[in-house]
Formats: structure tokens, sequence, C-alpha cells
């Protein structure tokens, strides 16, 4: 339960980082918060030949909102994340989905930015980096790419980050006036991987119908799974069966692939329910 | 870079500044245990479940098996044997679990002891429902957690009580 042995940089900046990566390619890994890639290595499930250790990049410790995105460095923890009110305040899935992210010793250390590029299908904050349709910048050899949410999950534990580039940061839409958003989950101990979740959103029209409804589901898929729900017209119980019919989860070690979709049923009505009350009281009533 | 090389780590490890050489791969909860001999820190599962070597990195609670020594190179490091006094003297947290009999092998205390003198820091008045909150990343296997809940809480009280015994 050790690590094995690896080649190992600590660079001072975004450029010295993509310099060391692109040394090191195809064999490099970043290390941010290390909350997963640590465990990794111990188990030696991951042997990669050299790390780039990016914790002394503090330019990168940053969340802002600006522009209509709230904005999150890939050196933020998420328990920084999760205390910034101005990022709460402007998109609150944010800290609903980052309070049910494994413990908060682990928050303390484990990187938001570090938790979407890992794209483990079990994560929360893939579910809402997929759902809210955010974005990632990635620093490499030839220069900045920004990379939409629907083409960056390949697969499970896959991203689209290259070998020789950096995510730099995430950025989150945040949420409409007359928006809302909930996030559910079961796990089978407070702070494990859930077993299902489902972060949702809602959003009503001018006369108060429902305009969008729709919903990101973790460990069903290899990748974050988003449905439309709109169809289901606001009420969270025919969303709920929508949902179910329309996912087709693994058995596990954990779960049959029969529970799962109940879950996905159950946990669909709730967050719905959740973010449709949510979109009321913001809308006003 | 060959991954034989050695890195100078100096980290400031309860008050005391320590310089060492080691392998990147050496985690901090080796260096603490086997580098600096200083075994209070417990090593559990080794993949961040247990919480038996969480110590505190400039005062915030992190597992010291899911961090290298190299990345903490210049940080100040709390373990368990940091927590009492220079006289020797059991910290609020310390003389809580005592009175309230939070452990009983004790193989996982460490753990729960650093993490709650951090989460206390924070939150000097945790609700039940929070003391839970605090000590949810850390597994004993003998307790059954409801005295370490009370230990939580009692901790606050005794904390306070030196909080104003101080200032008067």
């Amino acid at each position: 339960m050790k690590p094995p042995p690896f080649g190992y940089s600590r660079p001072e900046s975004v450029t010295e980082a993509v310099a060391a990566l692109g040394s090191a390619a195809p064999d490099g890994k970043v290390l941010a918060g290390g909350q997963s890639l640590l465990p990794l290595l111990n188990m030696r499930l991951a042997t990669p030949g050299h790390l780039v250790d990016i914790n002394r990049l503090g330019e990168l410790g940053f969340v802002r909102v600006d522009d209509g995105e709230v904005v999150i460095g890939a050196l933020a923890r998420h328990a920084q994340v999760l205390a910034d009110e101005a990022a709460s305040w402007a998109q609150p899935l944010i800290g609903q989905a980052l309070a049910l992210v494994a413990h908060p010793v682990i928050r303390n250390r484990g990187t938001t930015v570090g938790s979407v590029v890992h794209a483990d299908p079990a994560g929360e904050m893939t579910a809402v980096f997929a759902l809210l349709g955010g974005s990632v910048l990635l620093a490499g050899s030839n220069g900045k790419r920004l990379v939409n949410a629907e083409d960056f999950f390949l697969g499970p534990l896959e991203s689209d980050v290259r070998p020789d580039e950096l995510a730099t940061e995430v950025r989150l839409p945040v949420l409409g006036p007359r928006a809302g958003c909930a996030f559910a989950e079961v796990s089978r101990r407070h702070g494990d991987y859930a077993v299902c979740g489902v972060a949702a959103v809602a959003e009503l029209d001018g006369a108060g119908a429902v305009s969008l409804a729709r919903a990101a589901y973790l460990s069903v898929a290899g990748t974050p799974l988003v449905l439309d729900l709109t169809d289901a017209g606001g009420d969270p119980a025919a969303a709920g069966r929508l949902a179910m019919s329309r996912v087709t989860p693994a058995a596990d070690i954990h779960a049959t692939a029969a529970y799962r979709r109940h879950l996905a049923r159950v946990l669909t009505e709730r967050a719905m329910a959740g973010a449709l009350a949510h979109a009321r009281e913001r809308a006003g009533g | 870079m060959a991954s034989a090389d050695l890195w100078n780590v100096r980290l400031s490890v309860n008050g005391v500044t320590r310089d060492i050489r080691v392998p990147a791969r050496r985690l901090l909860s080796d260096f603490l245990r086997h580098d600096l001999r200083l075994t209070g820190t417990h090593v559990g599962c080794e993949h961040g479940v247990c919480g038996a070597c969480t110590v505190l990195l400039d005062g915030v609670a992190v597992r010291s098996c899911l961090m290298l020594a190299v990345t903490a190179d210049g940080a100040r490091i709390t373990t368990v044997e940091g927590l009492t006094g220079p006289d020797g003297a059991l910290s609020p947290v310390q003389q809580a679990f005592a009175d309230c009999h939070g452990l009983q092998c004790g193989f996982c205390t460490p753990g729960f002891l650093t993490t709650i003198t951090a989460a206390l820091a924070d939150n000097p008045e945790p609700s039940a429902e929070e003391a839970r909150e605090i000590i949810g990343g850390n597994l004993c296997r003998c307790t059954g957690y409801q005295n370490i809940v009370k230990a939580v809480l009692r901790a606050a009280e005794l904390r306070s009580a030196a909080d104003q015994a101080n200032t008067s």
C-alpha cells in the first residue's frame, strides 16, 4: 500500500507545468488534491511514470463569478468552493452537490477541477458539470482550448485532456432568475460513493409553466448521463417514471441494476420536486 | 528526472523544524512515522477511508496517507503528539475523550482527536448533528460512536470554559 516509484516535478507556473507534462507525455499525470490519485497509487491501480505536482500554482486557487459563470481554478479545494458565498449564490447547485462530496477532511484537499477531470461516473461534480453545460479551459504546449461538457467525457475515468495539457479552470453557468435546482443521492453510508444520484434543474416561463426540466445521473452509466425531462410537464412523479424508462444502469457489488433503476425514479422525483419548488421561490411565487 | 532522486523536505512538525531528504513517493504518513519516528499518527487503510492518519496541515485537517511529504514541503504540521500542552496537560479534546469514554482500543483515536481539534476551531459550538458530520469520515470499530459524539460536545464545553478562564 505504497505508491510505486515515479518521476516528480514541482512547477511554479502554468507554463512550467505544461512543459513538464510535455516532456513526460504520454506517461505524466497531474497531482492536485490527490484525493483520488493517491488511493489509486497506493493500491497500485495506476502507475504513472511522472507526477507533475501543481500545488505551488497558487494563482489557480481562485473561485470567482464573472460574466454569467462561476469560474473555479485548478487549485481551489472543494472546501473553499463550498464556503464561497458568491459562488453558491450565483449557482446554488454547486453547494448542494459539494456538501455530498466525500467527507469534510477529504474536501479540505480535493479540488473541484480535479473531480471533473477525473471523470468518475460516481462523482457529484461531474454530474453538475454535465447538467449545467459547463466548460473546461485546458492549457497545452499548443496554447489554450476550451472544451464543452458534452464533448468532455469520453468514458469512465477518461476525459478529453491530452497528455501535455493542464486543466486550469472549470466554468459553470449561473442559475437563471426563473430556475431552480436540487441534488438527491443514496449512498450506503453518508459520504460514501452514491449508489445513485440525481442533480436536477427546472426553469419556469413567464406564466409559471415549466419551460425546461433536466436531470443528470451519477453511477448509472460510464459517463454522466443527462436527460431532458421537460415532457413530464412539471410533474415530479412523471419525471421519475420517464427517467426510469430511459436509464440502463449496470449491476455491481453495491446494487442490482433493478435497484439502481428504482433509485433513478425515486431520486428524480425528489430532486425535481426540489428544483421546481426552488424555481417557484426564485421566480417570486 | 530519475525516480530514485531524493527531495529536500522541510516541515515544521509540532513546532520543531525538520529537514529530511526523501523519495518523491514517500507518503506524509510514512514520513511522520518512519522518518521522524512520530508513531502517534496511525495508518489504517492507506486509501483515505478510515481517517486514522489525519493530521493538521497549516491548521487544516488532512489525510496524511493521501499526501506526498514532498507536496507538504514548507508547511506546518500538527500531529496527535502536538495536541498536548508543553506541561503534558491534555488538550480539551483529549480530556473530553477520557471523560466520555470516547475510546477503547485507541487505534483510531489520533485521527479523531486531530479532526475534532480542527473542526472546533472552525465551529466552537457544534450541534449534535454537526458533531456527527465532523466525525463522519473517521472509522471506529469499538465504541459505536455514541461516546465520541458526546466527547465532541464535551470538548466544545471544555474549550469555551478554557477560553473564558483565559479572558477573565
